[in-house]
């Protein structure tokens, strides 16, 4: 991708090249040429061209369109991941950037990829907007809270890359800096075994027995909650009549906001977690993540039931309440 | 090049042009008389004293910046002081230099002596724009003093609503005000052009900075409303907390985008139109002929004005704009091009077969079209949708805006004002020096953006107040060139007040030029002009068949 970007700027570099010196050498020669020799001088008026003006407006505009089509195909082809691509999470916060592995492995200001394999990151803020910029791999892509962004690339050769924020994002806006690393397969698949941590899914998984979720999300025909086997990337009929997909952003809005998209058939009972927020409000992106990875990776019938797992009350540290707070 | 063009001499200032007479600079010497003037050319000095006031502070802003960039540590300054220097040199340079400067000290003097005109459509509403500009500035001052900015000049939120600890309301309490000095005078000009033009002085026998100021008036009276607006919902979701943008209490941070961009896209063309005008001025008058395809000039400013308002969403293309939504602003980005390449070939195509005199404001003109070329050529990389998501906030696109903004605007504010200081002053300004002083800026200038776009090609992101390695030998030449730079504008500072005395009284006409504005003595009476004037002819007759002038 790095190549074809690079080729249309060739391509825009050249006309560039070609339009400033077809002008600078037109008005210098014009200016020695026609340079006034007497005060008296007095040149007859030209008042135009209309053959000469039609050129010059089309021959720009023949050029900028194809400037256009070719700089809006390799946009297409840019927004499109590949099917086959590893999803990695980017969590954005000021001014840091963490990173999570489908396998749960877990990366700070670094991110470790195979090469040749395409990488597709799904990315959230926790505060202000950054932006994931990777110079090498000319992408790069808005980092906002509240709302996940894509940005994917297949590395091409090993080594290490510069990784910025490119979004101005307060006082270290400079320091939020790290490296791509990109690495052979043997040894990317090494590199997650040394820090092999239980998948996404799985603590995601804890989370959701932890907060109880699944005292209504139970896999019951009684549940007072939607059942959430299978649910990602599938319709679903809302109470005010609206069809939405359970998209990843849907299903962070139904997490974090419970109100806003109530499913048809139920009542708005589901209150908001405390636990899922910080102290200044802010929502705990990472822990997010790891209840959609949970929710995407749900088949049929492995909805956990409420005891496995469940940690007793009486086990948690004071002051962490295991129960909802109250809607 | 040849030496005897650039060394064939001004036509020398008339010995018989005396300064005894009234004018609007001696009618009255009291403080009085300059702070409640209604007489649009001394609001128009008034402009230029505030306005030079902003660029050296604006520009003593930029030397720090450059100075914390020679080395890739951030050895000179702390980082939230680097943040609050190029927040504050955005905002001094934007908002209180570049869109007041040549509409409200060249417009302000020119607009009604150039259609015949005793003064603007409203005279005491152009004292009250004035007024809200310093007003505003003031506040803008108060708000440094007590600790400055750092959401850089694009405010954008949740930083500027909730993060940033600093004086974002008092900053946006200013801009707001400095606003509606933008669009009162955006009324005043419109309301001239369209009511007060001396009789048969047709719409097509406007001079061409007429038109350019009448489209950038547009501009200004439609888009300032949108960014007062925009950052009053700043400042209410600061104090009051209400979710406006902030995604955390339920608002949506890329809607800021769109329509900060809306008011601040069209805003570059508020900055470039009038200085377009200028250039189509000089080139005509220094090359002795009609500006070449008047009407297709004309036509592409009001072009601009227009397609310039469509363009705003290529400032997102990497927010996550549906890739549909981006095609499109990518497509009208691209003709909003063309206009201004039509101008540029029909300047070019003006000086062939004419009589080309490098006087300082023609050296500016051609500065400005080279370095315009360049400007608006890059910008054409950044509307390209795949290399922009790589340019897309590095100094690749710094180096662009400052290509067009310096490079084009400042360099037709400058040709402008050698151009008419002989009206505005009286006296001409020292050639020899003023010639010096253009090459110093055009060099100085060059050597310091032309490194940013490698810098920019190489991943730089800008704003940035410590970087990495490799990108430091290229810093240092854009410091160095920077200093060239500085150093250069001090020189037109020093001359321009030293011809007020020192130089030759100018005459009316010193260049030989058509337009209304030199028909009349230098400086002009306090109501421009002894006899109403009475046009009869075609703009820019500069030709011996055509040479009926205006009586």
């Amino acid at each position: 991708m790095a190549g074809r970007v690079d080729a249309l700027f060739f391509f825009l570099m050249a006309v560039t090249v070609f339009f400033t010196l077809l002008i600078s050498v037109l008005v210098i020669y014009f200016a020695v040429k026609y340079r006034r020799r007497a005060d008296t001088d007095r040149p007859r008026a030209i008042h135009g061209s209309v053959p000469l003006e039609i050129v010059w407006t089309a021959i720009p505009l023949a050029i900028s369109m194809a400037m256009f089509v070719w700089g809006a195909s390799l946009f297409v082809a840019m927004a499109r991941p590949p099917e086959d691509a590893i999803e990695v999470y980017a969590v954005g916060k000021q001014w840091m950037w963490k990173v999570q592995h489908p396998d749960g492995q877990r990366e700070i200001n670094e991110l470790h990829v195979p090469v040749g394999q395409p990488v597709k990151l799904k990315m959230i803020s926790e505060d202000v907007i950054h932006a994931f910029y990777v110079p090498a791999f000319r992408i790069k892509n808005d980092v906002v809270p509240g709302r996940y962004s894509t940005v994917w690339f297949t590395a091409t050769k090993p080594g290490t890359y510069h990784l910025f924020c490119a979004e101005y994002c307060g006082t270290s806006h400079s320091k939020m800096i790290g490296s791509v690393i990109v690495m052979e397969p043997a040894e990317f698949q090494a590199w997650l075994e040394s820090r092999a941590e239980g998948s996404l899914a799985l603590e995601g998984r804890k989370l959701f027995l932890k907060l109880q979720c699944v005292t209504c999300h139970s896999a019951t025909a009684q549940a007072r909650a939607p059942v959430l086997e299978s649910l990602y990337r599938r319709p679903v009929q809302l109470k005010d009549g609206r069809t939405v997909v359970a998209d990843e952003n849907y299903l962070r809005e139904s997490i974090l906001s419970p109100g806003s998209k109530v499913v048809a058939g139920f009542e708005y009972i589901m209150p908001t977690f405390k636990e899922l927020f910080d102290e200044k409000g802010q929502p705990r992106e990472d822990d997010v993540l790891k209840l959609l990875a949970f929710i995407k990776s749900l088949r049929p019938g492995q909805t956990p039931t409420r005891v496995e797992e469940s940690p007793p009350p009486a086990k948690l540290p004071a002051g962490e309440s295991p129960k909802a707070s109250e809607p | 090049m040849s030496t005897a063009a650039i060394d064939s001499p001004i036509p020398p200032a008339e010995p018989r042009f005396t300064a005894s007479r009234v004018n609007y600079l001696n009618v009255d010497f009291g403080v009085r008389s300059w702070l409640l003037t209604t007489d649009h050319k001394r609001i128009a000095i008034l402009y230029l004293a505030s306005i030079t006031l902003m660029f050296v502070l604006g520009g003593a802003f930029a030397v720090m910046i450059r100075l914390e960039l020679m080395t890739p540590e951030g050895d000179v300054l702390q980082a939230d002081t680097y943040n609050k220097l190029f927040t504050m040199h955005g905002i001094m340079m934007i908002f209180f230099f570049l869109i007041p400067s040549v509409p409200a000290v060249l417009g302000n003097f020119l607009v009604p002596i150039m259609i015949g005109a005793k003064d603007l459509a409203f005279p005491r509403i152009n004292l009250l724009s004035w007024y809200l500009y310093i007003i505003g500035g003031l506040i803008t001052f108060w708000a440094i003093l007590a600790g400055g900015v750092d959401t850089g000049w694009t405010f954008y939120p949740p930083y500027s609503t909730r993060y940033s600890y600093s004086q974002v309301v008092a900053t946006i309490v200013g801009l707001f005000i400095t606003g509606f000095s933008s669009i009162f005078t955006g009324l005043n000009f419109v309301v001239t052009v369209h009511r007060m033009r001396a009789p048969g002085l047709t719409w097509f026998r406007l001079p061409l900075f007429i038109w350019a100021m009448y489209a950038a008036s547009l501009i200004m009276l439609l888009g300032t409303p949108v960014v007062a607006i925009t950052l009053a919902l700043v400042a209410v979701e600061r104090i009051v907390g209400v979710g406006i943008f902030n995604p955390a209490l339920g608002g949506d941070p890329v809607l800021f985008q769109h329509m900060f961009w809306f008011y601040s896209h069209p805003a570059v063309y508020i900055m470039i139109l009038p200085g377009m005008g200028v250039i189509s001025e000089v080139v005509s008058c220094f090359s002795r002929k009609a500006i070449f395809g008047y009407h297709l000039v004309a036509f592409s400013s009001m072009a601009i004005a227009v397609l310039g308002f469509l363009v705003w969403g290529h400032h997102m293309f990497t927010s996550g704009e549906s890739v549909y939504v981006a095609m499109i602003f990518s497509f009208l980005s691209f003709l909003v091009a063309i206009p201004s390449a039509i101008k540029v070939f029909n300047w070019t195509a003006t000086l062939y077969k004419g009589s080309v005199l490098l006087t300082t404001p023609m050296l500016y003109a051609f500065g400005f079209i080279g370095l315009f070329t360049i400007g608006g050529l890059t910008g054409l990389m950044l509307a390209a949708l795949g290399l922009d998501i790589h340019f897309h906030d590095t100094y690749f696109v710094v180096a662009h805006f400052h290509y067009v903004m310096v490079g084009g605007m400042v360099m037709a504010y400058m040709g402008g004002l050698h151009f008419w200081w002989p009206k505005i002053s009286g006296r001409m300004y020292p050639e020899g020096i003023a010639k010096v002083a253009m090459v110093i800026i055009f060099v100085g200038f060059n050597m310091t953006f032309l490194p940013q776009f490698v810098l920019g090609h190489l991943g730089m992101p800008r704003r940035y107040h410590t970087y990495a390695d490799e990108f430091q030998i290229l810093n240092v030449m854009s410091t160095a060139g920077a200093s060239i730079l500085g150093a250069g504008f001090f020189i037109p500072l020093l001359y321009f007040l030293w011809s007020l005395k020192y130089s030759p009284l100018a005459g009316p006409n010193p260049w030989g030029a058509t337009g209304l504005e030199w028909q009349t003595p230098s400086p002009p009476p306090t109501f421009n002009f002894d006899k109403p004037p009475i046009v009869t002819d075609e703009p820019y007759a500069y030709a011996p068949k055509e040479d009926a002038r205006v009586h």
